[in-house]
């Protein structure tokens, strides 16, 4: 199998955890694993993207533009920002919860991911979902990073196990956490299987 | 047994596996995380040590080297500046058991100041250096490393580039690690002590090896030649052959060299696979430093070769590469297409700029934020310096005026004193960077006689690289809890005559310790001490009461909390986001923020 998954955000969102638990999946399944991560100033608030790529004959550390199977992005403009690593018929997960930054709420420009989610929309196949919304019932964006995961999976691009991302899961995330992490990939997977918003 | 792990500790663990006694080092990004990772695996009979800066950490580690164990130093590129006094010196000495120094290389760059190139570095000291490409290589590498520096007696540098650094591969190391054996210091002036006429002496023979050690290197397994015949070569060093790598699958019409030791150049390899070769293409980043080997041994050979590069403006002196950048210059090279097919996004809506900023609940913003306050109206010059600070430059706190390299802004507010009587000259610096190189700018300022506020920005950390610990913290790298040193009283050790601690959230009396402190000659300073809020854990936040909220924005103007936004034309505070530190309800006009609920 070969695959590259490519995960963007912002800092803080959790998108090293969701990169992590994909490699560990796919090296449990057999596969050799490389990924790259964005460290450093940028994690304060910055653009941060994971790249992912599992499967042999694969030498550079980040996904070439036009090679990503799946875009898991936490953010719509860095879904946007980051398209141009996706495969033509490859497919994005798509938070449309926008996160302004510091320059957009001091200038007022009125960003809220509206016109991202649009272009999205016409340039490939998305699967969206609202983080606020999903989030609800968990009481807590922190769980987020693993409803993303379970989309993910469900889509069924990944190329790996439910059984195998939920085991990793289990042994990443503390002991008391386990059981609401396993119930968010769960609901992530429900929407990745059934493509619906 | 197998280990999915950074670069950065695939160079510990092969470090490890190389049966290292010392490792030191000073946090530095892409460096950091080398140390960090051989703290979590078992390395019992290892001295591990933050030092204090990479000067110290490179003396520290020459020590060991002298007898006759192994020593790892560890530092980003800009270190290798700090580090480069011993650096040069022990490069004339040498060294009895191996002694490597990584200098991470940071090409674009993404965390730094500049775009030096360790390469470079390694041939002005004349001393080998080893440039991996990946992160397999790189565990491989460094124990080989290891053995040329004990074969050769001489340090050698390992450089490793962000990308290798930061990326993650699996790689199989040994059940257990041990340092090897070694035999002390054994006393010998004639060997141990620099003087002119070693100098002289060890100068002619460094050179003479150097000879060796490039043939040695021509068969060493990180040079190597792959490809057929070709009119065409294509060179390349460190990550970037990674990228021709990615671009020339399936490519079989061009050479590829690969030089994983840019000094001594492997000059016997590379002129072989040059036969017949009429064009040659350097990809690397930094410096041209291989294009510039290529070209010499061109001359000395008279060779028909056309070098492409940075040099005939082929490949950019600036920014990283990728395979993208790799995949154009190749296309062109080769007269072929490369690459995938990439989705044209160039209809896509602006983007947001999305640049690093403070966190919410920073105890920076608000140190900054008070001495905006108290200065306000006054002519005043802030001298930043390098770490999490440095954002207090971003709009709307707007407090940093310079940014040079570490510890530079305690000794430029003073310059700027001489030169302007007038402005009152702050200079603020992290607590990790006063140890650094802080303190000797505070006695050349007293000494001096400057004019200058000091700024002490404590959080009890070294926030930006990862909070690693720090002579001020308590904690060392052996695990140890040791006496803090006390930057209050360090500084009244200096002559510091007035020195006020203030906790930077309580604004009203951050301010008054400003206005206290501008009314006096001197040097005066102000620890505004307020744990990193990465590393504490609030457990309130606060809330706008949209009732008595007017919408003026203030807040937002004001300090630029991330946790502050607008959303459908109200102030809202981003819970997920707010620590509930009250700085934007002690600025709010109309007391519209509190609320702080648990």
């Amino acid at each position: 199998m070969k695959k590259d998954v490519m995960i963007c955000g912002v800092g803080g969102q959790g998108t090293v955890l969701a990169s992590k638990i994909i490699a560990a999946s796919a090296m449990e399944e057999g596969s050799p694993v490389h990924s790259a991560e964005t460290i450093g100033m940028s994690q304060r608030g910055g653009s941060v993207t994971s790249h992912v790529r599992i499967g042999e004959d694969s030498y550079s550390p980040l996904i070439p533009f036009g090679s990503a199977d799946v875009l898991l992005a936490f953010e719509p403009s860095e879904a946007v920002r980051n398209l141009r690593y996706l495969k033509p018929d490859g497919v994005a997960v798509v938070n449309t919860a926008a996160t302004k930054p510091v320059t957009a709420s001091l200038n007022d420009t009125g960003y809220d991911g509206s016109e991202m989610v649009a272009y999205l929309e016409k340039k490939c196949s998305c699967i969206f979902v609202n983080s606020d919304e999903v989030c609800r019932p968990f009481g807590s964006s922190k769980f987020f990073n693993i409803i993303m995961l379970g989309i993910a999976a469900g889509s069924g691009k990944l190329g790996i196990g439910q059984q195998t991302i939920l085991a990793q899961i289990e042994k990443r995330v503390p002991q008391k956490f386990v059981a609401v992490n396993k119930e968010a990939f769960q609901t992530g997977f429900a929407i990745g299987s059934s493509g619906q918003n | 047994m197998k280990e999915y792990v950074m670069g950065n500790g695939a160079i510990a663990l092969g470090a490890l596996t190389a049966g290292v006694s010392l490792v030191a080092g000073y946090p530095g990004t892409p460096s950091s995380e080398i140390i960090e990772t051989v703290s979590k695996y078992p390395h019992q009979g290892v001295h591990l040590e933050w030092s204090v800066n990479e000067k110290a950490a490179l003396e520290v580690a020459v020590a060991a080297a002298y007898s006759g164990a192994r020593a790892l130093v560890t530092m980003k590129q800009m270190g290798l500046n700090v580090a480069s006094d011993p650096l040069m010196s022990v490069a004339y000495v040498g060294v009895k058991g191996g002694l490597v120094i990584v200098s991470a290389d940071d090409p674009g760059p993404i965390s730094s100041q500049t775009e030096q190139d360790t390469r470079r570095f390694a041939d002005f000291a004349r001393i080998p250096v080893f440039d991996p490409s990946s992160p397999e290589e790189a565990y491989t590498m460094i124990q080989d490393a290891f053995a040329y520096s004990e074969k050769y007696g001489t340090p050698v540098l390992f450089r490793p580039t962000t990308r290798v650094c930061h990326a993650y591969a699996s790689i199989d190391i040994p059940e257990s690690f041990a340092p090897g054996n070694y035999e002390g210091f054994v006393k010998d002036s004639g060997k141990w002590v620099i003087f002119p006429r070693l100098s002289n002496m060890n100068h002619g023979k460094m050179e003479k090896r150097n000879v060796e050690i490039a043939k040695d290197f021509s068969s060493y397994r990180y040079n190597t030649v792959e490809g057929e015949n070709s009119e065409k070569a294509v060179v390349a060093s460190g990550v970037s052959y990674a990228y021709v790598k990615e671009c020339l699958r399936g490519h079989r019409n061009v050479k590829l060299i690969r030089v994983g030791t840019a000094f001594p150049f492997p000059e016997d390899l590379v002129l072989q696979a040059l036969e017949g070769v009429r064009e040659v293409l350097c990809i690397e980043e930094l410096s041209p430093y291989v294009e510039e080997q290529i070209l010499k041994t061109a001359g000395r050979h008279h060779l028909d070769l056309q070098v492409r590069g940075k040099l005939d403006g082929t490949v950019p002196h600036n920014g990283e590469n990728s395979v993208e950048l790799s995949a154009k210059i190749l296309k062109e090279f080769l007269g072929e297409e490369i690459g995938s097919q990439i989705m044209d996004v160039s209809d896509a809506p602006a983007l947001p700029a999305r640049p690093p900023v403070l966190c919410a609940g920073c105890p920076h913003r608000a140190s900054f934020y008070a001495v905006k306050q108290a200065m306000k109206g006054q002519k005043a010059v802030f001298c930043g310096d390098i770490g999490c600070y440095t954002l207090g430059n971003a709009m709307p706190l707007d407090m940093v005026d310079t940014c040079l390299c570490m510890g530079a802004g305690i000794t430029m507010a003073q310059g700027f004193y001489h030169l302007d009587k007038d402005a009152v000259c702050f200079a603020f610096v992290g607590d990790s960077t006063f140890f650094a190189s802080g303190m000797t700018g505070v006695v050349n300022a007293v000494y001096n006689e400057a004019d200058m506020i000091l700024c002490v920005l404590d959080n009890s950390t070294t926030a930006m690289t990862g909070h690693q610990p720090h002579p001020g913290t308590g904690r060392n790298m052996m695990g140890n809890l040791v006496d803090k040193v006390d930057i209050a009283k360090v500084l009244e050790g200096i002559g510091v005559k007035k020195i006020i601690t203030v906790d930077p959230l309580l604004l009203d009396e951050s301010i008054a310790a400003v206005k206290e402190c501008a009314g006096e000659k001197g040097v005066k300073a102000i620890i505004f001490k307020s744990p990193c809020i990465a590393l504490s854990k609030p457990d309130t936040k606060c809330m706008i009461d949209s009732e008595k909220c007017i919408k003026c924005k203030k807040c937002i103007r004001e300090i630029g909390c991330p946790a502050l936004t607008i959303r459908d034309g109200s102030v809202v505070i981003d819970r997920n986001l707010c620590t509930g530190c009250g700085l934007c309800s002690r600025i709010c006009p109309v007391s519209a923020i509190g609320g702080e609920e648990k």
